[in-house]
């Protein structure tokens, strides 16, 4: 219930640091996700998303480890996300978003 | 993916492991907090790799797992009435209640629906004006912040008709009962990672200088687990008692100050009932006086139920970490995952439900 799912923000959307929303690449499943916890995100972070809440930042290599983890333990149904994508994380530049 | 997959690597488990057999000279009782890292101790089988000398004993950090029975009751009760639309995470659904769960009472008609996040339940209440739309907001601290800015973000838009059924609770203070009790055994903590990710680790460091008992902040991978564990021996074998952090890659000392910040607006700290151990004084969370309007049980007329146990349920033990899933008669005979007796055979992380799935071969320990 604690399990916090890594993914790749994408976008920004809003100036309420309280609504502040991300759209984020979880493996191909992307999802929107409230920012209001990590204020300073940047497009192109990988963040550690927990019931629709970035909890914190996370370094790259960290967030592919983890996901293919949560993904071997069956733990992303339980998120609503599907299994990951064999290409990983897409880059800002395949989502059309280059920095 | 281009990444090696140091976490789970068996060689560098099996070098851990080697450094936890040179390092220990006598035996050591170990608990997790977390029920997630209980999940990962039962399936990847750590507490079988470890030196006999090191014990692990499972403790309470399973949410689902300590729901209190009249909490699950009162949930089936407002889920059951009529234009009340209940939303609730995936994992409180098969948890039975007294007489039922919110399994059978969506069956039965009511209308119960799952989400992934507590601002889905608000968007439900946003698009559904003439319903009355109540989310069942359990969890620990890591959970409890996105509960509280749906509370709040419902405040801010004027929403009449959400309102949050809240049965949170905290870490420190069930292992503050578990170091007080004179039947304790447990000589060295792992912290939960992202308990600690949103809380910081200061609360950590009180109960280490007022038990004298070493805790390393650990994360969920089995890799994790095992430096946790090296760690703490490290600490025992030399005699030191401190907070160490090896999931230092999600947790700072501090841990997130605006998650924080919302935790004290929206909620304030209260007595809870914790299934299958009892009350525990200033334990949990309860909406402020501010948000009382969105509190379910005011909003929804649930009355006071009292409900019992089933009396062979030895979960208070299983859950203060006194006694082992497979102690217990009824372990995988009348209780199951499919006919639970009581709270940690309910949810996959509670600690007979994952011996049941992964350990199902094991017997009683002497």
């Amino acid at each position: 219930m604690c399990l916090a799912v890594p993914g790749r923000l994408l976008s920004v959307e809003g100036d309420d640091p309280a609504f502040r929303l991300g759209r984020v690449d979880f493996c191909g499943v992307k999802k929107t996700v409230n920012l209001a916890f990590t204020p300073d995100a940047e497009p192109g972070e990988f963040l550690l998303v927990h019931v629709g809440f970035a909890l914190t930042r996370i370094d790259e290599e960290e967030a592919h480890r983890t996901y293919q983890y949560l993904a071997q333990i069956g733990a992303l149904a339980e998120e609503g996300l599907a299994p990951p994508d064999p290409n990983g994380f897409a880059t800002l530049a395949e989502q059309g978003l280059a920095p | 993916m281009k990444y090696v997959d140091e976490y789970r690597d068996p060689k560098i488990a099996l070098a851990v492991t080697g450094e936890i057999a040179r390092k220990v000279t006598r035996p050591w009782v170990l608990m997790e907090v977390c029920g997630g890292q209980t999940h990962t101790l039962m399936r990847y089988g750590i507490d079988e790799l470890l030196p006999p000398a090191i014990e692990m004993v499972h403790g309470p950090g399973c949410p689902v797992c300590v729901t209190p029975l009249e909490m699950v009751d009162r949930a089936i009760r407002i889920a059951s009435l009529p234009d009340v639309i209940f939303t609730s995470y995936g994992d409180m659904l098969r948890v039975p209640g007294s007489e039922s769960d919110l399994f059978q009472a969506k069956a039965n008609g009511a209308d119960v629906r799952v989400v992934y996040s507590p601002l889905d339940a608000v968007k439900i209440a946003r698009t559904n004006p003439n319903r009355q739309v109540v989310f069942f907001g359990v969890g620990f601290e890591t959970t409890a912040p996105a509960n509280g800015m749906a509370v709040w973000q419902a405040k801010r838009e004027g929403l009449r008709n959400f309102s949050m059924l809240v049965s949170h609770v905290l870490v420190p203070p069930a292992m503050r009962l578990i170091l007080s009790s004179p039947l304790n055994r447990v000589q060295g903590f792992i912290a939960p990672g992202h308990v600690c990710t949103v809380m910081g680790y200061r609360e950590y460091e009180d109960l280490v200088s007022e038990f004298h008992v070493p805790m390393v902040v650990g994360g969920f991978e089995p890799l994790d687990l095992l430096e946790s564990i090296s760690m703490l021996v490290s600490q025992l074998e030399e005699g030191r008692a401190e907070v160490e952090n090896q999931y230092v890659r999600s947790v700072n000392p501090e841990g997130n100050l605006a998650a924080q910040n919302i935790l004290r607006e929206v909620f304030e700290v209260s007595d809870r009932q914790w299934r299958g151990i009892g009350p525990i004084a200033q334990s949990g969370y309860k909406l402020r006086q501010e948000f009382a309007d969105f509190d379910a049980e005011r909003v929804f007329d649930v009355g006071d139920s009292h409900a019992e146990e089933p009396k062979e349920c030895i979960s208070a033990l299983v859950l203060q970490g006194l006694k082992k899933p497979v102690d217990c008669p009824a372990f995988g005979k009348r209780c199951t995952p499919m006919t639970p007796l009581g709270a940690p055979m309910v949810s996959a992380e509670g600690a007979c439900a994952a011996y049941y799935q992964y350990r199902r071969h094991a017997t009683a320990i002497a």
